[in-house]
This record gives structure tokens, C-alpha cells and sequence, in this order.
């Protein structure tokens, strides 16, 4: 089952394993088999109520009138609220942490920024009952313009989404619209590059599909308090957001939950507490609101679409000597935390290779589509994806084993990161040496003594010259770079197009390989010139952290 | 009000209803019906639910088949006569769906659904129907197709049809995103009677490439006379698409469907399906 | 709407409720019955998670109205159990990890019963056929596919 490659960096830790490789039972497990194990939904309670809610069809309209009185009067219906009943209907996520501008309400109020955004929410002693009355809703609109794309959201004069960012982008630091980071001077290098090689990948929005979908039961209970059972990822988290949304002090809500029919992501946005706890509070009953699977598909945030474009400076000898990358976050038409997924994404270029010229842009745009949340790897598996596909590119381009490539090009301690720090306890080149061994994939010798731990640093750790500049002020749309063009005038990737003919790339997998040609080195192939005593680099000042994980993320509280 | 639900005994009663309440719908599995109810979709109106022993009555012994419209999927499975009948048949949702999936509800199920009869399609079914008073008619399964879309059809009793001409005679054919069920990107059925190594009768029928499974008929004219070899299969392949109209839904594109069609109709028509 | 008695066997006891004519079995057993064990997930006949047996059939509660079930037996995952005494197809589970979450095993275990309780020496194909109706989000469906083998075994061996 596992395998322990014990021979990798073995000097670096004890071997003291005392649970890690043997089979543990889950704590739940017993629960799981015997249908004991508690879901948010598996709670009965007295007088239940039951809240669905009324859906925007539109992607992007102004509400002109909504009128809600055959549901009141309809058979069942306890309550109806509308966005005034909301304490505080406009919040973001990451307000908790100070981060960005509330700019999403609970129930919309004077329009609607996308298909499926919640209005009115009625409340019925039973489902089928709410449901009857939820056709009951007469709202009138008049349709908008949308606007479904990202790089058509960034141009001036593109129809606003969300009024709390008229530019359709996160405001970062209150200077930037996007995320940069600069290491170098790409321009310079792609033109003394053997190759420069552009590429756009794309992925659209994912459904996380868990079996168990969104959803809350809220009742009142002793104290004054409200004790909510909960799918929630974190229970803090949004306990936190459900207090702020109904101005009520944190130690009236009693969350229960931490037991998730999969969560995966999707489950951290709070989308179902908020009106649940103020149904509870509005009728002094329980109330349950639950997604159905249709709503949950629609109304249930995805994993965002990301459009990525890199572009790479590649020498015939197959180093990388530039990479440019434009990451694009379709954030749907609130931020939620699509923010800090592109914090994350940022983070994660170049990728594990060291490259002496990294120039990083990466966008949260707001669009008409549904807003997107976290999901597995959240903010870097897109851009991981797009990263790799362009090494195999590369490497065809360049003729030079795909493995090789990566093992040539990987980072190695001691070496300098494009976000200034110095790599440590890296292991790429482990990876890439085990996984070709486990599939017979041959690899050079000088691959194959390659190491991790040996070639890097020295002037690998250094901190070049770097080029900045400032593109992309706040409400300066004409200092934003251009998107990246393929090819003049090239319109931007439509939803859908059936896929032209296009050469199946075959990686040249040849039992003799070329030799890479590993820069300073003898014929004789010796690894890399080892750095006899490695100096100690000169390090920048660590940045001031506040709360640790977003030290790099934080404004103060708006 | 909320949806109802009335059971009846008797047939003639249930079509009497059906005939005169425009909110009744006739319970079959269920499986389309109280999706709906649990989607908010339905909040009305009366759900029927009709017993007649005609219902689920199985005649499948003979040359001529007749299986009540209320027999399921897991009855047709179970009965070794309708070994034919099989393949399309465990198509048809995951074990549980089957027990209560009907023959008479999988004739009014929209596009892409009704792989069962796009089945009794190619197998020149005809169907009886009662439709308000004045007893049963039977009435070619194709032309019942035509006119569903308008509604008021009737309530289907039974389906019947001839036993196909031998083992290899009929085929069927489900493509699929998802194994081993999944809604249908497409599915064909093919009735290819021989004689004296030549097919005559042929009948081919589409599922989920129109607004109601059809016939295929220009492959059947292509089809008919000639032997089943490569050439006839290459010019059937030709043919293929004609008369198609097949939609852009959640399962696959219109493009996506044209493109595979003749691929997978030449797959059949070779014996080639796994 | 009149609500309509319902009378029915609920892992061998003997139940009776009052029903909403249109009340899906699943509303019934969880909110009327308590019994939590089958779960909602779609609604929509897809997932599966609301599989129960219906004398001996396996079905999906979600679809299944209660006023059709007059005088049958259903079993869940609940009543699998005897007393302290896992069912072989529980205690397999456990011990081939065939859950993570654990919202699909209700259902998972039912369609598994379904299957052993007919073919108690099922092949793999049968096995994954078997639980083609049931959707998993987490394991990935080997763990369980080798669980109910394994149980489906264990049960020959106990048998011989």
C-alpha cells in the first residue's frame, strides 16, 4: 500500500514513524456503518419549518418590484423576509479577517448579479408547502447587459457587476487590481531566448458535488440562544459570518456540525446559516433550509473558472530563462474568497523551478456567473495544470526528454524564489527521479544524480535587478497591461467550440536519451558544481506579520 | 394545494380521470413524477395511480409479446424470454431505479430519456391505449410518439410486438458518459432480420438524436436486400444522420451527438459493441 | 389534503403514520419515524443515497411514495445491525476504509445487501453493477467494491 522511500533525505529526520503507514480506524467509522453518524439534516425537532427560496433567472437585472403577498396568504406559509429583514444584508467573507469590502447580500434587494441569487426566502411548515409558495413570488426586472468573461469584465467600459468594484476587479492594498509579482527582467530575456513559446490554458467552473448538499436547521434554545446544526467546513467561520450578518452576539449561536457529507470546498461559504438562524429568530421556531440538487448545482458556488497564459523564454539547451504568467480568476459576481485564491495563485509561481526572470499578474474578476469558492488546491491547481502542460510543451519544443526537462529546470535548496524567499527542503527532483523509475521511464545519468540537495544557491541565490512597474492602478484602467494576445486581434476563448484537429503531442520517450546539456558542465557527466560551503544569502528582512497566513494579504478592517 | 394522490382500481376509471382532469398524471414508477414534486416543479394537481392485473400482465412465450405497460424494468430483466430486451433495459438507471422504472413510463419520458423505447421502436411495437370512455385502440408505438408531444394521448395498457427474428437478429446499443448507467448521449436499436444472408425488414431506431425516439429510415432503405458486409455498413454510415434532430442538453451537444452517431452505428451494425 | 394512514414493517417493527398523500418514503422513515439513516441527496433518482430495501428490492426513498408501501417491508442501514453484532457488510466495510464522509454508506449498504441477500457469491462486475446506482464522492468506489467481496466471502466461509 504505502511505500516509504526512506533513502531520500534520510539525515533530516528521525525514524520514529509510530502511526504514519499503518492502517488507523477512523474515529466515525462505526457511525458511518451503522447510520448513527449525525449530518446537519439527521435531527428531529418539534414544529419544524421549512425555507426555500425565491432565485433570480436572470444573470444581471435590475429588480423593479417585488410582490410577495399571494405567498403570504398561501396554505402552510408561516414567514416571509426580504432583504430589509436582513440586520446587515451586505457582507464579504473575509471581512472576519479585514480583508476586502462587503459587497454581497444575503437577499437581494434593488438587483440581481447573477443566475440563482437569492431574494425572497419563505418559510412553510412543510417543503412542499414553501415550495408551492415560492412560485407564488411575483418579481419584475428588467434584464442588464452581462458581461461572462474575464478579460471582457478588465476592459474600460465593460458592464459593472458588483458596484462595490466598478473596474469588475479585487482591489488589492488599495493600489493594485491585481496581484504582481516581479523578479528579474523578462522583456530582456525573451529577447535573447533560443524559443519564446505563449500558451492559454483554461478551465471552466467545477461542481463539487457532494452527496450531501448545502444546508442548516436553526432552533431556538435555552438562554436566549440559537443552536445551529450546521455543514460547514468551519464551524467558527461561519458562526463568525452568521453573527455579522445578523448582529447578534457570537455567544447566542451554538454551532454544532464538523460532520460533512463532503465538503471539499463547498461548504465554506456559509450560503444557508445566515437565513436559517434569522427564520429561527423571525418565527421563534426551527427552521431547516436545505439545497436541493438543482439549487446546489446552480446556486452552490463552484470551483471558479481560470483562464491562465504563459509565456516562457526556453534556451536550446533547455533552460528556462523567462517566464511570464496572466492568471485570471472569474470570482462570479462577489468576491467571497476568490480574493485570497489569488493570493494563492501568485504564491505558487513559477512553479518548482528556479527562473531567473518571473513577471506574475494575477486578476480576481468579477463576472455574471455565480460566485466561486474554494475548492481541493484551491487558487494553484488551475494554475499547476496550465504550468506542467506548458513543461511538456517546452520540453517537445526544445527536444529534450519531458522528466529531464523538469529534473534541469527544478528548483534546489539554497536557491532564490521569485517572491524573495530562499527555497528550502525541496524535493522536485526526488519526485521526478521516483516516478520515472516506478514506470521504467529512463532517465541519464545525470539525471539520475541529481539531487535536491546539491547545485543550488550560490548565484542561484541571488536577487537580480528586477524591472518594476505600475501597471494596474486602481481606477486607472490604461496602465493595465493588455491581455496577452495569441495572435493580433484574437478574440477571447468562447464558452464552447468543437475542438479543431489538433497533433496528438507524443512525449519522445526513447530508450536512449539525449543528454540535456547541464549548464557548466564537463562531458564526463558529474552533477552540477556542487557549492562547497554554501554562504549564508543575504536574506530581506522578513515582512512584519499580523495574522500569520495572510500577512501578505492584509488592509486594515473597512 | 398540495398534489394528491388517488389510487384506482381499474383501468377504464384511470383514463376516465385522465381524460377529464387536466392536473391528474399517471403514476408510473415514479420516477419522473416525484422527481418533480421533490424539485418544486410540481406542486399541484393529482398524481393516479392505476391497478389492473393488465397492467402487469407478461405474455412472452410466443411469437407475439405483450407486456403491460406497468411492467418494470427488473420484470423485464428477470424474465429469460425477453433475453433481447435485456441490454436496453439494465441501461435504465442503477438497480433501484429499475424496480420501479415501468414500460409506460419510459414511452412518455422526454429526451434524452426512453432507451427502452427506442428498443420497442426497432421492434415495430404497437400500443394499447384507453382514452376516456369508449375502450382501448391500438395504435403503432411511432404514431403514439408523434402525438405525445401534443398531450392527451391516453393512458397506455400494454405494448406488443412480434419476438425478434433470431438471437443476433436485434441489437441495441446505449452510449453514455457515465458507466455502467448514465443518461443516454445516444442510444440505437437495430432489428436486422435475414434472409438467405440478405436483410429484409430492417428496422433501426434512435434514441435521444430528436424530440421523440425514431426510426431511422434512411439507414432501414440503405439496410434492406443487401448482406451485412462492409460496404453496406459504409453506406449505411452515410445515411446515418438523416432525419436527425438531435438536441444541445446537459449530456452532450447537438455537434457532439452528430459526430458519434455514424461511428457508433457502424460499431453495431459490425457486431463491435462491448 | 387529508392525510392518509400508512401501515408498515420498519426493520421488523411494526409501524403505522399518518402520510401526506404526495410524502416521499424517504420523508417518511427520517421525519416521521426518526430513523436518519437513509439520506437526501438529489431528489432526482441519480445518487442513491436514499436506497432501502423494499421487501427485499432495493429503492430509492426519495421516489418512492408512502402510500404505496402499505403493508410492505423495508429495511435501512439502521436495522442491519443485530443488537451488538455488526452485519457482516458492516463490519467489511470497516475494515476495507470503505467510507470517508460516510453520507453515501447507508445507501451503499443497502444496495450491497440487495445483492448478497440474491447472489451471495457475486463476481466483481456483479459487485460494481450492483452498486451502479449508488454515487460516491470520496473513496473513489474500490474500498467498497473490495468490502462487499469480502463479505460476500466471509459469509461463504462461515456458511461451509
Amino acid at each position: 500500500m504505502l511505500e516509504f522511500r526512506k533513502d531520500l533525505f534520510a539525515d533530516e529526520r528521525d525514524d520514529n514513524l509510530n502511526v504514519i503507514g499503518k492502517g488507523e480506524q477512523r474515529q466515525d467509522m462505526l457511525g458511518h456503518v451503522t447510520g448513527r453518524t449525525r449530518f446537519f439534516d439527521d435531527h428531529g425537532f418539534a414544529g419544524l419549518l421549512h425555507l426555500k427560496v425565491v432565485r433570480s433567472p436572470h444573470h444581471h437585472a435590475r429588480i423593479r418590484s417585488i410582490d410577495v403577498s399571494a405567498a403570504e396568504r398561501a396554505p402552510g406559509v408561516k414567514r416571509v423576509i426580504r432583504g430589509q429583514d436582513v440586520p446587515v444584508n451586505k457582507n464579504t467573507l473575509l471581512s472576519l479577517i479585514g480583508f476586502g469590502k462587503d459587497d454581497e447580500p444575503t437577499l437581494a434587494v434593488d438587483k440581481v448579479r447573477y443566475k440563482g441569487e437569492p431574494i425572497v426566502a419563505i418559510i412553510a411548515d412543510s417543503e412542499a408547502e414553501a415550495l408551492a409558495a415560492v412560485k407564488l413570488v411575483r418579481v419584475s426586472y428588467d434584464p442588464l447587459p452581462t458581461v461572462l468573461d474575464v478579460q471582457e469584465a478588465l476592459k474600460p467600459g465593460a458592464v459593472v457587476v458588483n458596484e462595490t468594484y466598478p473596474g469588475n476587479y479585487f482591489e488589492y492594498h488599495d493600489k493594485y487590481d491585481h496581484q504582481k509579482l516581479r523578479f528579474g527582467d523578462v522583456e530582456a530575456a525573451f529577447r535573447t531566448a533560443d524559443h519564446v513559446l505563449e500558451e492559454r490554458y483554461q478551465m471552466s467552473p467545477i461542481e463539487h458535488a457532494s452527496t450531501e448538499t448545502n444546508g442548516t436547521i436553526a432552533a431556538p434554545e435555552t438562554n436566549n440562544r440559537y443552536v445551529v446544526h450546521s455543514c460547514a467546513q468551519g464551524l467558527f467561520f461561519s458562526l463568525g459570518t452568521t453573527a455579522k450578518i445578523l448582529a447578534l452576539e457570537s455567544n447566542r449561536l451554538h454551532f454544532i456540525g464538523g460532520t460533512v457529507g463532503g465538503g471539499f470546498g463547498g461548504k465554506v461559504d456559509s450560503l444557508t446559516e445566515p437565513l436559517a438562524v434569522l427564520g429561527a429568530i423571525l418565527t421563534g421556531r426551527p427552521v431547516r433550509y436545505v439545497l436541493g440538487r438543482e439549487e446546489e448545482m446552480q446556486f452552490g458556488s463552484p470551483r471558479g473558472a481560470e483562464r491562465h497564459v504563459i509565456k516562457d523564454g526556453v534556451m536550446r539547451d533547455g533552460r528556462i530563462v523567462a517566464r511570464q504568467v496572466s492568471s485570471y480568476f472569474d470570482a462570479g459576481a462577489y468576491t467571497r474568497l476568490s480574493s485570497y485564491g489569488v493570493v494563492k495563485c501568485i504564491a505558487h509561481m513559477p512553479g518548482p523551478y528556479t527562473i531567473p526572470n518571473v513577471r506574475g499578474d494575477a486578476y480576481c474578476v468579477f463576472t455574471n456567473r455565480v460566485p466561486a469558492t474554494a475548492m481541493r488546491g484551491f487558487g494553484v491547481t488551475g494554475l499547476d495544470f496550465s504550468i506542467e502542460v506548458q513543461m511538456d510543451k517546452l520540453a517537445h519544443l526544445v527536444g529534450i526528454d519531458p522528466m529531464e526537462f523538469r529534473i534541469l529546470n527544478a528548483y534546489r535548496d539554497g536557491d532564490m524564489k521569485a517572491h524573495r524567499r530562499v527555497a528550502h527542503n525541496t524535493a522536485l527532483i526526488e519526485c521526478v527521479q521516483v516516478a520515472a523509475q516506478k514506470v521504467s521511464w529512463p532517465l541519464s545519468e545525470t539525471a539520475r544524480r541529481a539531487s535536491s540537495l546539491s547545485g543550488g544557491g550560490g548565484p542561484r541565490a541571488a536577487i537580480p535587478p528586477t524591472v518594476t512597474d505600475e501597471s494596474g492602478r486602481i481606477g486607472r484602467p490604461e496602465t493595465r497591461q493588455a491581455p496577452p494576445q495569441l495572435t493580433p486581434g484574437a478574440a477571447p476563448l468562447p464558452a464552447y467550440q468543437p475542438q479543431p484537429a489538433v497533433p496528438v503531442y507524443q512525449p519522445a520517450h526513447q530508450p536512449v536519451a539525449p543528454l540535456p546539456n547541464y549548464p557548466s558542465q564537463p562531458a564526463t557527466a558529474a552533477p552540477l558544481p556542487p557549492v562547497p560551503t554554501p554562504p549564508v544569502p543575504t536574506l530581506p528582512t522578513p515582512p512584519q506579520h499580523g495574522a500569520a497566513r495572510f500577512s501578505s494579504a492584509f488592509t486594515r478592517r473597512r | 394545494m398540495p398534489v394528491n394522490v388517488r389510487i384506482v382500481q381499474g383501468l377504464q376509471e384511470a383514463a376516465s380521470i385522465l381524460a377529464g382532469d387536466r392536473g391528474a398524471q399517471l403514476l408510473g414508477g415514479g420516477t419522473l413524477l416525484v422527481r418533480a414534486i421533490n424539485e418544486g416543479s410540481m406542486t399541484e394537481g393529482t398524481l393516479l395511480r392505476a391497478v389492473d392485473p393488465v397492467l402487469l400482465a407478461m405474455n412472452t412465450g410466443g411469437a407475439r409479446v405483450e407486456l403491460g405497460a406497468g411492467v418494470t424494468m427488473a420484470m423485464v430483466l428477470a424474465s429469460r424470454d425477453l433475453s433481447y430486451l435485456h441490454a436496453p433495459a439494465r441501461g435504465i438507471g442503477g438497480p433501484a431505479v429499475r424496480t420501479t422504472a415501468t414500460i409506460g413510463g419510459n414511452l412518455f419520458a422526454a429526451t434524452p430519456y426512453g432507451d427502452f423505447t427506442t428498443a420497442l421502436l426497432a421492434l415495430d411495437a404497437v400500443v394499447t391505449l384507453h382514452a376516456g370512455f369508449g375502450g382501448a385502440r391500438v395504435m403503432p408505438l411511432e404514431e403514439m410518439l408523434a402525438n405525445r408531444a401534443r398531450g392527451g394521448v391516453g393512458l397506455v395498457a400494454s405494448v406488443a410486438f412480434n419476438r425478434p427474428a433470431g438471437a443476433d437478429a436485434f441489437r441495441f446499443l446505449k452510449v453514455a458518459r457515465v458507466r455502467p448507467k448514465g443518461v443516454s448521449v445516444l442510444s440505437i436499436a437495430a432489428h436486422l432480420p435475414q434472409n438467405a444472408g440478405r436483410i429484409s425488414g430492417a428496422r433501426i431506431a434512435y434514441g435521444a438524436m430528436g424530440p421523440t425516439p425514431l426510426r431511422a429510415k434512411a439507414v432501414e432503405r440503405v439496410l434492406e436486400g443487401r448482406s451485412l458486409d462492409a460496404a453496406t455498413i459504409a453506406a449505411a454510415k452515410t445515411a446515418a444522420l438523416e432525419g436527425t434532430q438531435p438536441a444541445t442538453d446537459a449530456i452532450a451537444s447537438e455537434w457532439y451527438r452528430r459526430e458519434v452517431l455514424p461511428v457508433h452505428l457502424g460499431r453495431l451494425l459490425a457486431g463491435e459493441t462491448s | 389534503m387529508a392525510r392518509m394512514p400508512v401501515q408498515f414493517r420498519l426493520n421488523g417493527s411494526d409501524r403505522a403514520v399518518f402520510v401526506e398523500p404526495a410524502e416521499t418514503l424517504l420523508g417518511t422513515i427520517r421525519r416521521g419515524l426518526g430513523d436518519f439513516a437513509p439520506k437526501f441527496g438529489c431528489g432526482q433518482g441519480t445518487c442513491g443515497v436514499c436506497t432501502v430495501l423494499v421487501d427485499g428490492e432495493p429503492r430509492l426513498g426519495c421516489l418512492t411514495l408512502s402510500v404505496t408501501c402499505e403493508g410492505r417491508s423495508i429495511e435501512t442501514a439502521s436495522g442491519l445491525a443485530d443488537g451488538p453484532t455488526l452485519h457482516p457488510l458492516q463490519a467489511a466495510f470497516m475494515e476495507h476504509f470503505a467510507a470517508q464522509c460516510g453520507f453515501c454508506t447507508p445507501g451503499m449498504l443497502m444496495a450491497a445487501k440487495a445483492l448478497l441477500d440474491r447472489n451471495p457469491d457475486p463476481t466483481r462486475v456483479e459487485v460494481v453493477e450492483a452498486i451502479a446506482g449508488n454515487i460516491c464522492r470520496c473513496t473513489g468506489y474500490e474500498p467498497i467494491i473490495n468490502a462487499i467481496l469480502a463479505a460476500a466471502q466471509q459469509r461463504g466461509a462461515r456458511r461451509a
